[in-house]
């Protein structure tokens, strides 16, 4: 019986460590994807259909003419159209405080943002940048076009 | 000969001075929309050391050739044409609802147990759904016990939500005490509205 339960408390302290990781990790969630869309995470290139998470340090990428919606898990809700490169460079956001940081760069393409609760709470808790600018976000909705 | 190599050279260096100077020239630009519920916000935009603030729908700024901002007011239909295919792919706005519980327990009122058809309603027709219940106690009683009884609250919403179908992978359930009271009262009172568990669905 013994080697059962070293096998069992194994799984779940695996189980519990890949909670604890993916809980810490995950910024969104895909909600629309059109046409060519992945995402480049640590090297990797992985599609993104809908319903795919987020995570910090991601860029997501659209084709010519793909498209993407991301809900961030603080409400803030972001979509670019075709030929775009979005980098999140940082994120993080406590659900009972509200406090949180979200830093992004567009480095190419358009952008739609409709800022959520961080923004909300903090005027310095969302920033946006291009190549050449860098946007404080006082809770509001905007686009940005980014060029070569 | 010397006359035309200094010649060439002079040309050289006068073409090499009208060049533009290096790096890209950028565009980048943004465009402030009126807020969907009716409000207007603003963003501070920094490009090396200029800043500008634009907080009326439509206003813009745009990196200038020569390092600076260019404020400006766009022109609503080109902003929705240039930006179609971002803006088409919005993602739909989450909703927030609030249910009441009975006082000391776990149960929801009779009325707000009515209150969670159009939640369902809600979180059923949107493609990847995501749940967030955060429950609230009032201030009668001690914190520890409030605790304890709001984070109960958003575990009974969460079951209740399973039970008609919802994912429970989908759903995230926390509790706040009695900390973030909805309505002003006195401490150790009881409030009737601050019982409640708000329910995230985007």
């Amino acid at each position: 019986m013994k080697p059962v339960h070293y096998t069992r408390s194994i799984l779940i302290c695996a189980l519990a460590a890949l909670g604890a990781t993916s809980a810490l990790a995950d910024a969104g969630r895909v909600k629309v994807s059109s046409g060519p869309v992945h995402i480049e995470r640590g090297g990797q290139r992985i599609a993104a259909p809908v319903d795919t998470l987020v995570q910090a340090e991601d860029t997501i990428v659209t084709g010519a003419n793909g498209s993407v919606g991301v809900t961030f898990t603080d409400n803030t809700r972001v979509s670019a159209g075709p030929n775009s490169v979005l980098a999140i460079n940082r994120y993080a956001f406590d659900q009972a405080t509200h406090a949180g940081t979200f830093d992004a760069t567009i480095k190419r393409g358009t952008l739609g943002v409709i800022s959520g609760k961080m923004a909300k709470a903090s005027p310095e808790a969302v920033t946006l940048r291009t190549a050449s600018m860098v946007m404080g976000v006082r809770g509001t909705e905007f686009v940005v076009y980014a060029g070569e | 000969m010397i006359l035309r190599f200094i010649f060439i050279a002079v040309a050289l260096v006068l073409g090499a001075c009208a060049q533009p100077p290096a790096g890209p020239v950028s565009h980048d630009r943004v465009v402030l929309l009126p807020g969907s519920d009716g409000t207007t916000g603003a963003v501070i935009v920094r490009q090396g050391g200029s800043q500008a603030r634009i907080d009326q729908a439509y206003a813009s700024a745009r990196a200038a050739p020569d390092g600076g901002l260019e404020v400006t007011q766009a022109d609503p239909a080109q902003v929705r044409a240039e930006f179609a295919g971002a803006l088409s792919a919005m993602p739909p706005a989450p909703l927030s609802f609030i249910v009441y519980f009975v006082f000391g327990q776990d149960e929801l009122t009779d009325e707000s147990r009515k209150e969670l058809a159009p939640v369902l309603q809600d979180i059923t027709r949107r493609v990847a759904p995501e749940v967030t219940v955060i429950g609230h106690a009032d201030q009668a009683g001690p914190e520890r016990v409030n605790d304890t009884l709001a984070t109960r609250r958003a575990e009974r919403v969460k079951e209740l939500l399973v039970q008609r179908g919802v994912r429970a992978e989908r759903i995230v359930a926390v509790g706040r005490g009695s900390r973030e009271p909805a309505v002003r009262a006195a401490e150790g009172v009881a409030e009737a509205r601050n019982r409640r568990v708000e329910i995230s669905v985007r």
